[in-house]
């Protein structure tokens, strides 16, 4: 928005399946910062592109779980790369959303690619450390294995856009799941610029899929999803938890609860939100001649 | 029967060892109590219909004080203590089940209906191993993996099912008390004895009031456990229908929960299976416990080269099956645990025919009294069928064919349910190849129905969540940083 | 299939091969499981009278030592038409088994009664011999009056996988028994795995076994409830698939009533109780045959009989 020239607005669109399609809807809504200075419009996602995200999660997510560890660690360190490559462009989108001085939005993306190369890391040591071969009192080999849940529903943090988004997301994918996230809906700009970087990565497209619009329109429909096999409520609105966690009993869905208030994301995470969204496998076989 | 020729006489276990009380009370800190707002209902033998005895009803302030003495407990005894005190503890409870072992699989038998030769080989075994596994981890939780200082959650709930009435307490109990949380254990309407005799064993071994309550009960009592506000934890076993109930009852109270409901496990048998144990497996897959088991084996998937001689020795087996006395140590199938599980197997069984799937059983006289089905296998089953997607939960085997790698576990993953599965094959590339892809939580690769205190145990999807057994079973009764 | 038909998949060593490689494999584990289940089965009262008496009668009463004499064979035929002079309802053993020179003093003593002179043969209990020598060996044995011949396979050929070898000796034997029953000893404990013993089985019946063997007594382990249960599976399987019945004998370490039992349950519920008589299975043995007389003294009277009730050989 230099002087003297005329900015082009961009209409942000949803991230789904790999595509940048706009809503089925039709619809958009205006996204201001923190000091109610318009900055874009986004597409105002409806529940039928909830429902075309979580078919193209699911379509994503059997490739990506059997993708090797190391690969996965790769495609998200990629990721990280390429957050590295745009930090100016995320500092700008950050520090528009979060109302921060250029400075302190400059650390928090560093924070945020930071947390992408830590979770990037972790791919191939999770099934280490949460895995064990069980000595069992009898004539088998017994192991347990940590497998990816599924297709899971991420309402991002409201605040926290980037770093939070990226503290929630990365765990859940890591490990092999496909993710619908739905982003900060007052804050959704840092979200669709990571969609725009995700798009451009080596991340199988599906694997993650971003719909900005109204969290307490989209979580609902999530929560129903038969074919959502857990959902992170981290940014759910104040008052419909309780409501989306009865949902989300439809199917006996993980459900990670929001922690009141938004925790800082700042801190070093821990593995917790990666088991969060893994299931123990055991396997038994036999050993005989 | 089967063996006209040899004839194996009746050997019944004496149930002398059992000396069943006429009345049992609920059992709150440490002391019998007599229902303060409930009543009292008589618990019978499936296999003879004889009333054992009339246990307590717990009404809602029966609920309230089990759970106020837990709470004590927790506050001022179990959650202070040393690990390694609440590690001789779990000795010792775990020493003395043994110790009476043979009561408890006699009492359990009559209970539950199950054949003595399970619950003295299987369930009681089990349930000791359990509390003597979990002892040790007592005082070593710091090293579990969870954090230096591991801390308990509280109060835990645990509603448990009728089909391994002592196990499944165990399975509960022993990981919670453990981590350092007490408890209020509601046994099943059907099968509550086994539980009360663990009662007592607690009343021997010491356990301090309160660390453990016994609220026996239908569904009413277990309803108001899981919604009392003063249960930090709630742990279930059962249908998934009920596991619902329970998940939409605790939305938002920010209590923590973990389900382990049913299953449709698909079972499946490759053509270069090591046929005659797969047989084997086939049958202690579906027909252990009466097919009263989540993880049961209830859909055989046959690789189509092999399906016809598959049928013929099940068949051939099933024909040596011993029906009958659950107390003879010769029987192999007991009764069904209530008349409402047989009109569902019934209803379930009919519906199979309906819909043109065909239907044998081999020469099986039922004993007049007590509720009884016969070992059942459906052939020609189409995946749409209701016999192929519902959890029948009784002694009812559904054989489906496939043609390739791929089909076997679209087929097996064909259900909302992802708890355990079966695969046999001689190959082990394939064994792998199968174990990663089938979604559920226990996969038995040439084997079926094992259990460990040290193997975790839970589902994928609608088969519930958390896990029993081993390290991860101790997530379930530990605060994580992710909580509140 | 019929019989013709697995001798022709049998034809060649490849096939053959191909045959034996192509029976389903045996899981170590479960089949331990399924034998130690069997083993918990119950017979009390009525059931185990019958079970006593059918297993005296399956008795295979054997003295195999170097130091055999007339004398010694004499006394054990005495026992096997009689096993207890004083109860004249226990039945007879099923056969005296002997080397091939003791045959004549067995046979001579058995005339007239049911029991069978059974034979060991082929350079028992190695089969280290030429085939030629074997052959003699049966020869001899069958010329003598053996009803019943125990060969014992080539181990050797067998591990080396040299399974037309092995079946071809059978064959041989099988002619030379003439009408004598043929019993193929396979000598499971030096067979390593479930898996061979299936194999050794199947050679063993294909050749012409009347009854296929686990032992010779002289190796351990000698006969043991998994191996039973896999050679009870592999007669059935083969009976079923050729129409010719095949039996099973048990041999070695079967000392009590109690074990004896545990044998006859497996094979009423493997084979079926078509082999529940003296045609189909045996259990080779020489001490057992006194527990079976005391368990069976128990049950009729109530009181534990003695040791010295009985008489010893």
């Amino acid at each position: 928005m230099g002087e003297g020239r005329l900015g082009v607005r961009k209409t942000y669109k949803l991230y789904i399946g790999g595509a940048f399609p706009r809503s089925e809807s039709g619809r958009s809504y205006e996204v201001t910062g923190a000091g109610g200075e318009f900055l874009a419009n986004v597409a105002l996602a409806s529940r039928k592109d909830v429902r075309d995200a979580v078919v193209a999660a699911r379509r994503a997510q059997p490739g990506w779980s059997s993708a090797t560890a190391y690969l996965r660690g790769q495609v998200l360190y990629r990721a990280a790369e390429m957050m590295e490559g745009r930090r100016g462009q995320f500092a700008e989108v950050v520090a528009g959303a979060e109302g921060l001085a250029a400075g302190e939005a400059a650390s928090v993306v560093g924070a945020a690619v930071d947390r992408m190369v830590w979770y990037a890391g972790w791919s191939d040591k999770l099934a280490q450390v949460a895995g064990a071969a069980n000595p069992v009192a009898g004539p088998y080999f017994n192991f347990s294995v940590p497998e990816p849940t599924g297709v899971v529903g991420v309402l991002a943090p409201q605040a926290s856009s980037l770093l939070g988004l990226v503290s929630v997301l990365a765990p859940v994918v890591v490990s092999g799941n496909a993710a619908v996230v739905v982003a900060s809906q007052e804050r959704p700009l840092p979200a669709v610029e990571l969609a725009e970087v995700l798009a451009t990565s080596d991340l199988p497209g599906g694997v993650v899929n971003m719909l900005t619009g109204r969290t307490a329109e989209l979580a609902p429909v999530l929560a129903a999803h038969r074919d959502v096999e857990a959902l992170d409520l981290a940014g759910a609105p104040e008052g419909l938890e309780a409501e989306l966690e009865a949902t989300a009993a439809g199917n006996v869905k993980r459900v990670l609860r929001r922690r009141k208030p938004e925790p800082d994301w700042a801190g070093e995470p821990g593995p917790e939100r990666m088991l969060y969204f893994v299931e123990t496998k055991t396997v038994w076989h036999p050993i005989g001649l | 029967m089967a063996f006209s020729r040899f004839p194996y006489a009746p050997a019944p276990e004496s149930r002398s060892i059992v000396n069943l009380r006429p009345s049992y009370g609920l059992f709150i800190g440490g002391q019998w109590a007599e229902p303060a707002d409930g009543d009292h209902f008589k618990t019978e033998s499936p296999s003879s219909e004889e009333v054992l005895a009339e246990v307590s009803s717990a009404g809602p302030e029966d609920v309230d004080r089990a759970v106020r003495a837990a709470r004590r407990a927790y506050d001022e005894v179990w959650a202070p203590m040393p690990g390694k005190e609440r590690a001789k503890y779990l000795f010792r409870v775990a020493r003395l089940v043994q110790e009476r072992s043979r009561e408890l699989a006699v009492l359990e038998s009559l209970d539950n209906g199950k054949p003595i030769r399970e619950s003295r080989d299987v369930d009681v075994p089990l349930a000791a191993a359990h509390f003597f596994y979990h002892a040790g981890w007592a005082d070593k939780l710091p090293y579990a993996g969870f954090g230096p200082s591991p801390e308990p959650l509280g109060v835990a709930g645990q509603v448990i099912p009728w089909n391994f009435p002592l196990l499944m307490a165990a399975w509960k109990l022993a990981p919670a008390l453990a981590a350092g949380n007490t408890c209020v254990l509601k046994p099943a309407e059907t099968t509550p004895l086994s539980a009360l005799v663990l009662a007592e064993i607690f009343q021997q071994a010491d356990l301090p009031p309160g660390v453990v309550n016994i609220v026996t009960g239908a569904g009413a009592t277990g309803a108001a456990l899981v919604a009392h506000p003063g249960v930090d934890k709630v742990a279930f076993t059962g249908s998934t229908e009920v596991g619902k109930q329970i998940q939409r009852a605790v939305a938002g109270t920010g209590r923590h929960l973990t389900l382990e409901l049913g299953g449709k496990a698909a079972n499946i048998v490759f053509d270069d299976a090591p046929l005659s144990q797969a047989i084997e497996g086939i049958v202690n897959g579906i027909f252990f416990n009466q097919g009263h088991v989540c993880c049961a084996g209830s859909r055989l998937l046959v690789q189509e080269p092999v399906a016809e001689g598959v049928v013929e020795a099940l068949k051939r087996r099933l024909a040596t099956l011993r029906l009958g006395d659950p107390l003879d140590k010769n029987t192999d199938i007991g009764a069904i645990n209530s008349p409402q599980q047989l009109d569902k197997i019934r209803e379930l069984s009919a519906s199979g025919e309906a819909e043109g799937a065909q239907r044998w059983t081999p020469a099986c006289p039922l004993p007049e009294r007590g509720y009884w089905f016969p070992p059942t296998l459906f052939t020609g089953v189409a995946p749409s069928q209701r016999i192929a997607r519902e959890e029948i939960f009784g002694p009812v085997l559904s054989v489906l064919t496939f043609r390739t790698p791929e089909e076997a576990v679209e087929k097996a993953n064909n259900t909302t349910y992802g708890l355990s599965a079966g695969v046999w094959t001689e190959k082990g590339s394939r064994i792998l190849y199968m174990a990663s892809r089938l979604k559920a939580g226990v996969v038995w690769a040439n084997t079926f129905n094992r259990f460990d205190p040290a193997s975790p145990f839970g589902g994928y999807r609608e088969s519930g969540f958390g896990r029993e057994g081993g390290r991860q079973g101790l997530a379930a009764y530990l605060k994580g940083p992710l909580d509140g | 299939m019929p019989a013709a038909g697995l001798s022709e998949l049998a034809g060649s060593e490849a096939s053959l091969r191909r045959l034996l490689h192509g029976l389903p494999g045996v899981d170590q584990v479960g089949v331990e499981a399924r034998a130690a289940a069997l083993a918990t089965r119950s017979v009390k009262t009525t059931a185990k009278l019958w079970a006593i008496d059918t297993a005296i009668s399956m008795v295979d009463l054997t003295t195999l030592e170097g130091a055999d004499t007339p004398g010694k064979v004499l006394d054990l035929c005495g026992k096997a038409r009689r096993p207890d002079p004083a109860d004249p309802s226990v039945p007879p053993v099923a056969a005296v088994c002997v080397y091939p020179d003791l045959v004549p003093v067995a046979k001579a003593s058995l005339e007239g009664s049911t029991v069978k002179t059974a034979s060991v043969a082929t350079a028992f209990p190695s089969g280290r011999a030429s085939l030629s020598v074997k052959l003699a060996d049966v020869a001899d044995a069958v010329k003598a009056g053996a009803d019943e011949v125990d060969m014992v396979i080539d181990r050797g050929a067998f591990l080396a996988g040299r399974y037309g070898r092995v079946l071809g000796e059978v064959q041989a034997v099988r002619e030379a028994c003439g009408p004598a029953r043929l019993k193929v000893i396979l000598e499971t404990g030096e067979l390593a795995t479930y898996d061979n013993v299936r194999r050794a089985s199947w050679v063993a019946m294909i050749g012409g076994a009347d009854f296929i063997k686990t032992s010779t007594g002289k190796v351990s382990p000698a006969a043991t409830l998994p191996v039973a249960l896999v050679m009870l599976e592999a007669a059935r399987d083969f009976t079923e698939a050729t129409g010719r019945a095949v039996g099973v004998k048990v041999a070695g370490g079967v000392r009590t009533a109690k074990d004896a039992i545990r044998y006859l349950v497996l094979v009423n519920e493997v084979a079926g109780e078509d082999w529940l008589e003296p045609a189909r299975f045996r259990i080779g043995a020489s001490s057992l045959l006194n527990d079976l007389l005391m368990q069976r003294s128990k049950q009729r009277s109530g009181a534990y009989a003695g040791a010295q009730d009985f008489s010893i050989e």
